[in-house]
């Protein structure tokens, strides 16, 4: 205790006398930085959930092709969980002009939970939000089904026994899936009146859906304790099962913001490490005089500890304060830019602000500070003495942990921490063999300039190790910012650029080679751009190397639930712009010969299959087989028509299909789709603008996160530097006095600062834009799964930028030790 | 009256390794200083005093030969021991003063008492800096000092746990002459009043000839 009490009054000293300051600015903005990106991309996260939440409609839904349970909707209800009802059945939609299959989703009050059901008016009438379900009696259909039946809105429709009047276009429902599942278009109606329909019989295709909403932890409680209670046929999901599209949106929204946060916490932990350097070093004198008066090691070292304790809570509570007031900023800076709510942060970002604080002091700031035990207490007479060095194995390994176990706490990935330390690693030994080059190596260009620059070099081969050090850190530090620049202008562009502005927005399906010629020339007319056509086949996987799908055992669970529904399948002789071959090779342009498949990567491993396995597929009726030649990845988020199954051309010809079409249609062009559906009442039009904008609006909030959490990283940055500088400060001060006193102007002081801090800054943003672009590359290349070219702009600004930043910010940082008088520097 | 040995070393040796080889830098040192003599150990540059001085105080650890101090035979003590018997017994002067640049001049002079976990350490410490002069002083940085001002705010340091003994390393080395003269006399009358044993290192005749007793080194051996 009585070590408690000395570090408490050490601790109040050494704060009011500035000894800390630098230490615990560094720090602050550790955790500054690290819970304001917490809390906000804890915020983008919810809003992001929220919105993969709506492609259910829901939080939570269990599905079961027979009436569920009430005890479900009663349990939800007392676990304080919002419910909705869906029935959906195919059934067939009669009117005076004309029938149509349909497939009706009859829905309960408070549909959708989550997301919206946008109507309309007219057929392509401007849309809007719907704010209740469709009143008993009413419906609201599809443009297509309307299209279909000759009917507009205010006719009648009849569908089994009941008559309903259509009041509104349906245009979009949250949950209409981006799959080609529902072939025939919908029509929403009042669950209250399917028994008036009298259509559900016995053998039914109806698929009821019990729709839960509500808080994160109730969901997620809610899930777990009914999961394994649902019968064989019920399939409970919840967003984490969402859409493949929107997954892998989400999926790189949080890789972005979570290497954004990452480049924080390695800056500050720099500046932390340099900070206790500095610390340490300036109180080698009271710890040798305190062992002159009677302090014995463990003294010492627990009033360190507890002084190390102190500025972590007080660091951990400052930063969590600000994290949190910088959070708000930025949520308010990003509402004006984009329309948005987001939802209220939880508190697991101030745990992190704590347990980053604890990790950067234990890792970064603990060994130089526990080293100050062993200073010699001789020290007092001779002033030359310290501590025995560090060994560098345990400087840097407890480090390293400390670090690794940052990054791992973060990223959660072992591909993308390997890269990330990995490239960490490889520059500091890099950095560290390039500085001691230019240590070693600017001694012989003393002679080359001025004095200034002479006095500058001469700093810098003098300082050895200690230049060593700064080049690494400075290295480091631009080499994140460079790096953090690269993935927010290069790296987010591509991915932008894989969603262009005319990425198509309708699917036509249902397409007859027949009516080929009539289409494209309505769409020529109309919109000047022929339409494509890719054959679809439906089909299902009936046995695999022979074995019926009955009899096999899958090794996942997606993979037998695939293989039990129909699949659409489609064949072309060139790989699709959005795939990628993992293994095997795609058939040649022009194959024409028995039918081979190629299949996505995820799926064959859902399937258990490879190259060479054969697969058994049934279809309309026929029953083909087709050897696996390729996996593939598939960019899911490129919004193109893509496919589980491909098939080869040749022999697939014979096989019963159909044609579909991906198109661009801009707002005042969609009149077309009117006529189209006129002339081709069987084709269905397939609008994938709500799926686009949701698309894209996760990676417009994902960009926008990492841009303001980059002025962070700046800031971060920034300490690093001010941390280096002061670590020499002291020494500084001195030298320029004994130059002034020997007669050196200030100016002539300042240049040889200046010269020294631009060359190392120079060296620092060469290796800086080494680092940034073989890194920005492993990143994009293996991690984004996009086209990375490195940017020769990159290396003109890392050297600029490097020698301007570190020149600047060194000079003015040491002007206050230059312009001191000398005699009051060499009285103290 | 029987005097009491507070300090004595015999066969005490020191040597370093040096790029030519091991350099002696003591040899052969036998002295006991008695409770309350003020000693001089004179020298010129280069002949021992301070490596003495450190082997004496067990700032340092010999190469060969035995310290006893107040009791205790440092040379069977771990670092941690011979901080104790410092602790408990010795007091220091430093050429630069050793102040902590981070606290006033009343912190500076509360430090061993803090660490001694002593009661009362404001009231004492604000006692000795009054006994040396300081008392308007007390809020001052150590920045804010003078040179003389400084080595007070340290003697007042070194006094104000009433060592049994207390070394100073050249303590006027710093000060002009009527500074150290200053602090000089301020030593003595201290240690008068308090009758603790004085060891001072001093390359100053004038200063050496006011000690009780000197003894004077030369490259490393006591002169006779």
């Amino acid at each position: 205790m009585k070590s408690l009490r000395f570090a408490l009054r050490s601790l109040s000293r050494d704060l009011r006398a500035g000894e800390l300051t630098v230490l615990m600015f560094a720090m602050v903005v550790a955790v500054t930085s690290m819970t304001a990106v917490g809390f906000f991309t804890d915020r983008v996260a919810r809003a992001v959930q929220a919105q993969a939440a709506e492609t259910l409609a829901a939080d939570l839904v269990i599905r079961s092709p027979a009436a569920i349970d009430t005890a479900y909707l009663e349990a939800g209800r007392q676990a304080g969980l919002s419910t909705a009802t869906t029935a959906q059945f195919p059934t067939v939609a009669i009117a005076p002009g004309g029938r149509s299959l349909s497939i009706v989703n009859a829905v309960t009050e408070g549909y959708p939970l989550r997301g919206a059901v946008r109507i309309a008016d007219e057929m392509f009438g401007e849309s809007y939000v719907a704010t209740a379900v469709p009143e008993p009696g009413t419906a609201w259909a599809e443009a297509g089904l309307m299209a279909r039946l000759d009917v507009s809105v205010g006719d009648s429709v009849k569908l089994g026994s009941a008559e309903f009047t259509l009041t509104r276009v349906l245009e979009f429902r949250p949950d209409q899936g981006m799959g080609f599942m529902t072939l025939a278009p919908s029509i929403i109606v009042n669950a209250d009146d399917v028994p008036a329909m009298d259509v559900i019989k016995p053998g039914s295709r109806v698929t009821y859906k019990q729709l839960f909403s509500g808080t994160p932890e109730a969901t997620v409680a809610f899930r777990s304790s009914w999961k394994d209670r649902l019968q064989a046929e019920e399939r409970i999901s919840s967003i984490e099962d969402a859409s493949e599209q929107i997954a892998s949106a989400i999926n790189r929204a949080k890789r972005f913001l979570t290497l954004a946060s990452l480049v924080t916490v390695i800056l500050a932990a720099v500046a932390t490490a340099m900070a206790s350097r500095r610390y340490a070093l300036r109180h080698l004198d009271t710890v040798a005089l305190m062992k002159s008066m009677g302090a014995s090691q463990a003294f010492i070292l627990q009033s360190m500890l507890f002084q190390l304790v102190l500025i972590v809570i007080g660091t951990a509570l400052l930063g969590i304060a600000f994290g949190y007031a910088g959070q708000t900023v930025l949520a308010e800076l990003s509402a004006r830019f984009t329309p948005f709510e987001l939802p209220q942060p939880s508190m697991q970002a101030a745990v992190l602000g704590l347990v980053t604080a604890a990790t950067v002091a234990i890792g970064f700031a603990l060994p130089q500070l526990m080293q100050l035990r062993t200073t010699p207490p001789l020290r007092v007479l001779r002033h030359d003495l310290a501590p025995p060095q560090l060994s560098a194995t345990l400087l840097y390994g407890v480090a390293i942990v400390a670090l690794v176990a940052m990054v791992w706490s973060i990223v959660r990935e072992l591909k993308l921490l390997l890269y990330v330390v990995g490239g960490m690693a490889g520059m500091t030994v890099i950095s560290v063999l390039a500085g001691w080059m230019l240590v070693r190596g600017f001694t012989r260009f003393r002679g080359a300039g001025g004095i200034a620059w002479r006095y500058g070099l001469a700093n810098i081969s003098r300082r050895g190790r200690e230049s060593v050090v700064q080049v690494v850190a400075f290295g480091l530090s631009l080499m994140v910012l460079l790096l953090l620049t690269v993935v927010r202008n290069d790296v987010l562009r591509d991915w932008e650029r894989s969603l262009p502005e005319d990425t198509p927005n309708y699917f036509l399906l249902n397409i007859e080679p027949e009516d080929w010629d009539g289409i494209e020339q309505l769409f020529v007319e109309q919109t000047d751009v022929a339409p494509e056509f890719l054959p679809l086949i439906r089909g299902r996987v009936t046995s695999i190397n022979g074995t019926p799908i009955n009899e096999y055992s899958f090794p996942t669970q997606q993979g037998n639930n695939f293989v039990r529904r129909e699949a659409n399948l489609t064949w072309t002789p060139t790989l699709p712009e959005s795939n990628r071959i993992v293994d095997g090779e795609w058939w040649p342009a022009d194959y024409d010969g028995a039918l081979q498949v190629s299949i996505e990567d995820q799926f064959a491993r859902n399937l258990g299959v490879g190259i060479g396995d054969v697969l058994g597929f049934s279809v309309g009726g026929e029953a083909v087989t087709a050897p696996v030649v390729s996996t593939r990845t598939i960019a899911w988020d490129s919004l193109a028509p893509n496919f589980y199954l491909v098939f080869s051309p040749g022999d697939v010809r014979e096989l019963p299909q159909t044609y579909l079409s991906s198109l661009y249609i801009a707002d005042d062009q969609r009149d077309v789709l009117r006529k189209l559906l006129q002339l081709y009442p069987s084709i269905t039009v397939f609008d994938l603008e709500v799926t686009l904008a949701q698309v894209r609006s996760i990676i417009d909030r994902a960009s926008m996160a990492v841009q303001y959490v980059f002025l962070f990283t700046l800031l971060a940055g920034v300490v690093v530097l001010l941390a280096a500088v002061q670590v020499t400060r002291d020494e500084r001060r001195f030298e320029s006095a004994i130059l002034h006193t020997l007669g050196a102007r200030r100016s002539q002081i300042l240049k040889g600062i200046a010269a020294e801090f631009i060359a190392l800054g120079g060296l620092a943003g060469f290796l800086a834009s080494l680092g940034a672009s073989v890194i920005g590359y492993l990143l994009a290349r293996f991690v984004f799964d996009l086209d990375y070219v490195v940017d020769p702009f990159l290396w003109a600004a890392g050297l600029v930028s490097g020698a301007l930043i570190v020149g600047i910010t060194g000079t003015l940082a040491t002007r206050k030790a230059v312009n001191e008088p000398p005699v009051r520097v060499l009285r103290t | 009256m029987i005097e009491e040995i507070v300090l004595s070393a015999s066969d005490l040796g020191k040597q370093v390794s040096s790029p030519e080889g091991a350099l002696t830098i003591l040899e052969n040192v036998n002295l006991q200083i008695s409770s309350g003599e003020v000693v001089a150990l004179v020298g010129p540059s280069g002949a021992g005093k301070t490596t003495l001085l450190a082997l004496l105080a067990g700032l340092d650890n010999p190469s060969c030969g035995s310290v006893q101090l107040c009791g205790a035979q440092l040379e069977t003590l771990d670092e941690d021991g011979r901080a104790q018997v410092r602790g408990r017994h010795v007091g220091f002067v430093f050429q630069s003063f050793h102040l902590v640049p981070s606290l006033t001049a009343l912190e500076n002079v509360m430090l061993p008492l803090e660490l001694a976990e002593e009661d009362d350490a404001a009231a004492r410490a604000r006692a000795a800096l009054d006994s040396v002069g300081l008392a308007a002083r007390t809020g001052h940085y150590p920045r804010q000092l003078s040179g003389g001002e400084k080595q007070r705010v340290a003697i007042a340091r070194a006094f104000v746990r009433s060592p049994s003994i207390l070394f100073a390393d050249e303590p006027t080395g710093n000060l002009d002459t009527a500074s150290g003269d200053r602090v000089i006399q301020l030593l003595f009358d201290l240690n008068k009043k308090s009758g603790t044993t004085l060891v001072l290192v001093t390359h100053d005749k004038a200063l050496a000839a006011k000690c009780g007793r000197v003894i004077e080194l030369e490259a490393g051996h006591i002169k006779v």
